[in-house]
């Protein structure tokens, strides 16, 4: 099935999103009927205490994790009927979904370098234009200087920037983040924070943060509260 | 970008290691399908080597390589008498065990029928052919001797006057030349005092008879050498070997032998049959044991790939949350199966050349071996990655969450 995305289309669109898990007496709701839209060039903080449902809300987005019931479109491309695929996720994820976690999650057998262009790579980018866009990145986030350390030489911050230049590598129209900044000084970030905004605007790419750190609330162009596996209704920032 | 070889480069050591086991394991399994060449070799090079188109050996046997055959020397005579037939030569042959230098010396004793064979079409690497009638020996270089030792078998010494290589029978105990009289020589050997008792007991029984108290001439005859007693003199040899003229059909000439009714004659080819059935039993147990030991690499192949997918479940499952297409995570496997397996087998070459020679039965390893070996590496690469594949393959993408 081959995906078709519209530029001008919201990046994410979620209906009704519900997850179970297990059954019978066993059965826990941890997402229950949550409807959010994130326009191009938004950054979406997602707030909410631990349990919530904020990672289940993520996940599901980033078609790892689908919903048990619910309807996603990302760009205007219908990807999941419940947890029925409308496209093939795996590819949709490579093309179009950029993730930053909060723990960096670097291929320990590669450089900095080389975890930024193995994500182009795997998009089929060409090795040298896969390179000079890694480094670039490096450069803007400020780690060009280590590109060549393996993840096993640099420090949790420097890390973490180099997952956040990885998921900015493909130029996906949505990237999730989740808790991106808690391995980071306030002034990294912020950086870090500040950085997703200018890639959801200048790219038109569509950002939700979930995170702890209300420092950096201004940053967010709208803020979604989770309680309960339920959203509540939107507040902007 | 290639990700097992950079998965190899940050864990090289270990894979290194893990390579040396693998390769210590194939240079077994190419060691085993050495010996069980060099076993079939070395079964063969005599017979190889004497080019002989016939062999004559006694009646009902299967000749001097599968089990005791003995016949009259002089029917190398007999043979040549046969139309078509270019040349008869004696075959003497005989393993035995002396001691030599306080150590024991296990040999194949092998007659050449000096002086027409003199042993210089043999492969040579020191030293001379033979020259002269007696007391000279041509000895292979597994034995340990060295050109001028004298080595005492039965009542004479004899000089080692030329090294071969690789000139091993089917037990794989060196062959030694000699000529043909030295070789029955030794075949026959008796103590002196078993023929002094030999002697006297038949001019014993001579004296009980009429005979020899008729005639006291045959009573001193009797107690005298075997060797002027003609109904006693006949020495034996194991075999004749047959060379027809050109032109000339073997099988007509054997038609004709095979008429003689106290002999049995084989072609060439069929002598390499018995040869090889002689030998099956121990064939069939390396070629059992090296079987073995391919299913053995394969499984501890198999455990140490689905191991190192082990380790890297977190990597793969980052790597498919990128979106990762399978065939990525399959060649990081797969490659790295096949360099293993490739490294294993230059390994194994390399410590095989450099082991194989202090093996107590010679290892030839053939260009036949080695590719063989190399089919069944791929072969054991592969099957035994699908192990890791297929754990690879079930590895979650959300599992990086975890």
């Amino acid at each position: 099935m081959r995906a078709t995305i519209q530029s001008d289309a919201p990046s994410v669109e979620a209906q009704s999103l519900t997850k179970v898990y297990g059954h019978g007496n066993t059965e826990v709701v941890a997402m229950r009927d949550a409807s959010f839209q994130v326009r191009r060039g938004e950054v979406v903080a997602l707030l909410g205490p631990s349990g919530a449902g904020k990672s289940t809300l993520l996940t599901a987005v980033g078609l790892v994790n689908p919903p048990t019931s619910g309807r996603i479109t990302i760009s205007g491309c219908p990807v999941l009927d419940g947890p029925r695929p409308l496209v093939n996720l795996r590819a949709f994820r490579r093309k179009y979904i950029g993730f930053v976690f909060q723990k960096a999650n670097l291929i320990p057998f590669l450089s900095a370098l080389e975890n930024v262009q193995v994500a182009m790579e795997i998009n089929d980018a060409p090795a040298r234009k896969a390179r000079k866009r890694a480094l670039e990145l490096l450069d803007y986030l400020g780690i060009a200087d280590r590109w060549h350390g393996l993840p096993s030489t640099l420090s949790g911050g420097q890390q973490q920037r180099v997952a956040v230049a990885r998921a900015l590598a493909n130029n996906p129209s949505l990237i999730l983040a989740d808790e991106p900044t808690a391995a980071l000084d306030s002034h990294r970030g912020r950086q870090v924070m500040e950085l997703f905004r200018m890639v959801a605007h200048e790219h038109k790419a569509g950002v939700i943060v979930v995170t702890h750190d209300h420092r950096a609330l201004d940053v967010f162009d709208r803020i979604l509260e989770m309680e309960d596996g339920t959203l509540r209704p939107p507040t902007t920032g | 970008m290639n990700l097992a070889i950079r998965d190899i480069r940050h864990k090289l050591s270990r894979f290194l290691l893990t390579a040396l086991g693998i390769g210590l394991l194939l240079m077994i399994v190419m060691g085993m399908a050495g010996i069980y060449q060099g076993f079939t070799e070395d079964a063969l090079s005599f017979l190889n080597r004497a080019q002989a188109d016939l062999w004559i050996v006694q009646k009902a046997t299967r000749g001097p390589f599968a089990e005791i055959s003995r016949i009259p020397w002089d029917l190398e005579d007999r043979a040549y008498a046969v139309t078509g037939v270019a040349e008869a030569r004696a075959f003497v042959t005989q393993i035995i065990q002396r001691e030599y230098q306080g150590k024991p010396l296990r040999l194949v004793v092998q007659g050449l029928a000096w002086p027409r064979d003199d042993g210089s079409e043999l492969p040579l690497m020191a030293g001379r052919a033979l020259g002269q009638a007696h007391y000279e020996m041509i000895a292979d270089r597994s034995l340990g001797l060295r050109l001028d030792d004298r080595v005492p078998l039965g009542k004479d010494i004899y000089t080692v006057v030329g090294i071969t290589a690789g000139m091993a029978g089917p037990t794989g105990d060196g062959f030694a030349f000699f000529t043909i009289p030295d070789a029955i020589a030794i075949q026959y050997d008796t103590p002196g005092e078993a023929i002094r008792l030999e002697r006297e007991a038949r001019r014993s029984r001579l004296h009980r008879q009429d005979l020899g108290n008729t005639q006291p001439l045959l009573l001193e005859r009797a107690a005298g050498p075997a060797s002027q007693l003609p109904a006693l003199g006949t020495q034996y040899v194991s075999a004749i070997m047959v060379n027809v003229e050109p032109g000339v059909d073997p099988a007509r000439v054997a038609k004709v032998i095979s008429g003689w009714s106290d002999v049995t004659v084989y072609s060439n080819g069929l002598q390499q049959e018995l040869m090889l059935k002689s030998i099956e039993r121990n064939r069939k147990q390396l070629g059992m044991f090296r079987t073995l030991l391919v299913i053995i690499s394969a499984i501890i192949m198999s455990l140490i790939l689905y191991t190192l997918t082990l380790d890297k479940v977190h990597d793969i499952a980052v790597l498919k949350l990128m979106g990762a297409r399978n065939r990525t995570v399959v060649a990081l496997i797969l490659q790295e199966a096949l360099l293993l397996g490739a490294l294993g087998y230059g390994l194994a070459y390399g410590i095989g050349l450099w082991v194989y020679p202090y093996f107590p039965r010679r290892v030839a390893i053939t260009n036949t071996i080695l590719v063989q070996l190399a089919v069944i590496v791929v072969a054991i690469s592969i099957i035994s990655s699908l192990l890791g594949i297929w754990k690879a393959m079930s590895v979650q993408p959300n599992e990086v969450l975890a």
